[in-house]
């Protein structure tokens, strides 16, 4: 095997990393605060990608810059699916909140389909096209915008979790609601402003691949099952765990797509996926479920 | 079974069995949907509905069944009657598989239902990739309307085919609701850990569960391949086709007798309709968004399904039966 190749596809997936981690982060946000797997999480992606589409064809701003827009949508969005709908059966068995949030996830894809039809759409930021030589390696610049901004946001997230009031509040809910409840803990707001972060989380993902890859409404389903898997192999909950499992598995499957063919790359995930759910499914960051 | 409902079941079947007589071609296709929907949230259901194990995998057994009697007969011959039934066993084995490493590891919940999104996937991803098995164009079976290759003319036998189905996996599910199997599985549901601490095997059971449902659900796939000609992995293995079987014993009342079959009747024929109506330009999707607000009204006002409140309802009306 060419050694180029397998360095080119190191750079790509380790670029491409950044946005898987700030996906799964979302994700483990809202699944540590609330044990809720949003099954709408790929969806609500989309929307963050139709927003920075929206953006740049209407009003010319790249997504670079528009991912800020999309985020505070999400943010709005998340606070409303979990205040209107997941906040009303708190005590309700796993199955249940699965299946509600998979409704939620079809609704927002298919109101997607209708307002914007079943086309691939790609955002053209003037970032798309540049491109860094480094040796023989080539470096995507829309790719590494990418990186840079979901690694800052991560970091950000990281910050306000530990310094600030609302996010310790946040890890004190996460690690033991009903004792934060005891300590005066607006529980039912922590949670939403949680679920609002998550989702603003993914939406800021979308944003930023939005002039990387082509994007339909019918792609937050497999978003959805990326961000599953990443969240699992880190570790439901640890948000070190996405961060790393966001990495680890971009890095894999861009060298699948090397191996083995460019179809076969998310064959890789799905392995991993298998291997650690049957070996260790806390996760390589997790506590035991 | 009290005498009436028994009444009410044996009359229902026979209007069922003449009513392709009155029926218009179309509405008979209306009705194979019907059934054949209600057969697979059936199969569902003693995984799910009683064992409480959610499984959004289902497709994937949908597929291997559908793949396996297709690429037998186009391959050796082999008629989909015999077929179909080794379909089933294959799907039967991949249940076995995902049930074996989930339950023998404890994954519950979350875990066992991305478990089972994965195998489906993989099955999708593999299936897409192999040109053996058709690649991405998928397989096309040859109209003969020969009956000894599961093809018929008259699309009335599809009827009596689909309801077959629907009234064996509800005589199944009959059965096991009586048998040792179905109280273990509702034991499983309602506390798992109680269950064990009560001396439940609670993984044979659950591997029961998901392999009598895996098996039907096979059977179901060779139906589909026969009745649709053509088999496409993103239609057979794709999450959608999973929440479709999902979605109907959930809006019937999923770990009960005719939950399934309700569901199937509600929404089969909404599906339908949307297909027929929402198709043009603008409006695809829109089904899927009547879906996804069903899905979540049932789970924040019904989240027992259709069938219990239906039953209530029955009882005030009749209160002395």
């Amino acid at each position: 095997m060419d050694a180029t190749l397998i360095a080119q596809g190191l750079v790509s997936g380790v670029l491409f990393g950044g946005v898987y981690s700030l996906m799964a982060v979302g994700l483990t946000l809202i699944f540590g605060v609330m044990r809720v797997v949003n099954f709408a999480h790929g969806d609500m992606m989309v929307w963050g990608m139709y927003l920075a589409w929206l953006l740049a064809t209407r009003l010319g701003v790249d997504p670079t810059l528009g991912f800020t827009v999309c985020a505070a949508g999400l943010f709005v969005l998340g606070v409303l699916v979990q205040r209107g709908l997941v906040d009303r059966i708190p005590d309700a068995p796993h199955e249940m909140q699965i299946l509600l949030l998979l409704g939620v996830g079809l609704v927002l894809e298919n109101v997607a389909l209708v307002a914007f039809g079943p086309d691939p759409q790609r955002v053209r930021s003037s970032l798309g096209r540049a491109t860094l030589w480094i040796g023989p390696v080539f470096v995507d610049m829309a790719r590494l915008a990418a990186f840079a901004v979901a690694l800052t946001l991560t970091g950000a997230l990281w910050l306000f979790l530990r310094r600030t009031d609302l996010g310790r509040t946040m890890r004190a809910t996460a690690d033991n609601p009903y004792g934060a409840l005891v300590v005066g803990t607006d529980v039912r707001r922590v949670g939403a402003t949680a679920f609002g972060i998550g989702a603003a989380c993914v939406g800021a993902a979308g944003a930023l691949v939005s002039p990387i890859l082509p994007f339909s409404p019918s792609s937050g389903l497999s978003a959805s099952v990326a961000s599953f898997n990443i969240v699992i192999i880190g570790g439901m909950g640890s948000l070190p765990g996405a961060f790393a499992g966001g990495l680890l598995v971009s890095v894999a499957e861009s060298l699948g797509a090397v191996f083995l063919s460019p179809s076969m790359k998310e064959l890789v995930s799905f392995g991993l996926l298998i291997v650690i759910l049957l070996f260790r499914p806390a996760g390589l960051f997790g506590r035991r479920p | 079974m009290s005498v009436g409902a028994l009444w009410l079941a044996s009359g229902t079947v026979l209007a069922l069995l003449a009513l392709p007589a009155v029926l218009g071609s179309y509405a008979v296709t209306v009705c194979i949907f019907i059934f054949f929907y209600g057969y697979l949230g059936q199969a569902w259901n003693i995984l799910g509905g009683y064992g409480g194990q959610l499984s959004a995998g289902h497709a994937a057994f949908v597929g291997v069944g559908a793949y396996a009697t297709t690429l037998l007969s186009m391959h050796w011959g082999l008629s989909p009657w015999i077929g179909m039934l080794v379909g089933a066993t294959l799907a039967a084995g991949l249940g076995a598989v995902i049930g074996g490493l989930g339950f023998r590891f404890g994954l519950r919940g979350f875990y066992f239902v991305l478990l089972t999104v994965a195998f489906a996937e993989v099955c999708r991803i593999v299936t897409l990739n192999t040109d053996a098995m058709g690649g991405a164009l998928g397989l096309y079976i040859t109209f003969t309307g020969n009956p000894w290759h599961l093809q018929f003319q008259d699309n009335r036998v599809y009827y009596y085919l689909a309801l077959g189905l629907m009234l064996l996996a509800t005589g199944v599910v009959a059965l096991v609701e009586r048998s040792r199997l179905g109280a273990y599985l509702l034991a499983i549901r309602e506390d798992e850990d109680a269950a064990e601490a009560l001396g439940v095997d609670t993984f044979r059971y659950k591997l029961g569960a998901i392999v009598l449902s895996a098996f039907l659900t096979g059977l179901g796939g060779a139906f589909y391949a026969n009745y649709l000609f053509s088999l496409q992995p993103n239609a057979v293995f794709g999450i959608p086709l999973s929440v479709d079987i999902i979605i109907r014993p959930v809006v019937g009342g999923a770990g009960t007798l005719l939950g399934p079959l309700l569901g199937s009747l509600i929404l089969s024929p909404l599906a339908e309709v949307a297909r027929i109506y929402f198709t043009r330009p603008g409006w695809t999707g829109l089904h899927l968004v009547i879906y996804g607000v069903l899905l979540v009204g049932v789970v924040l006002f019904l989240p027992q399904g259709a069938y219990p409140h239906l039953r209530r309802a029955w009882a005030r009306w009749r209160p002395g039966a």
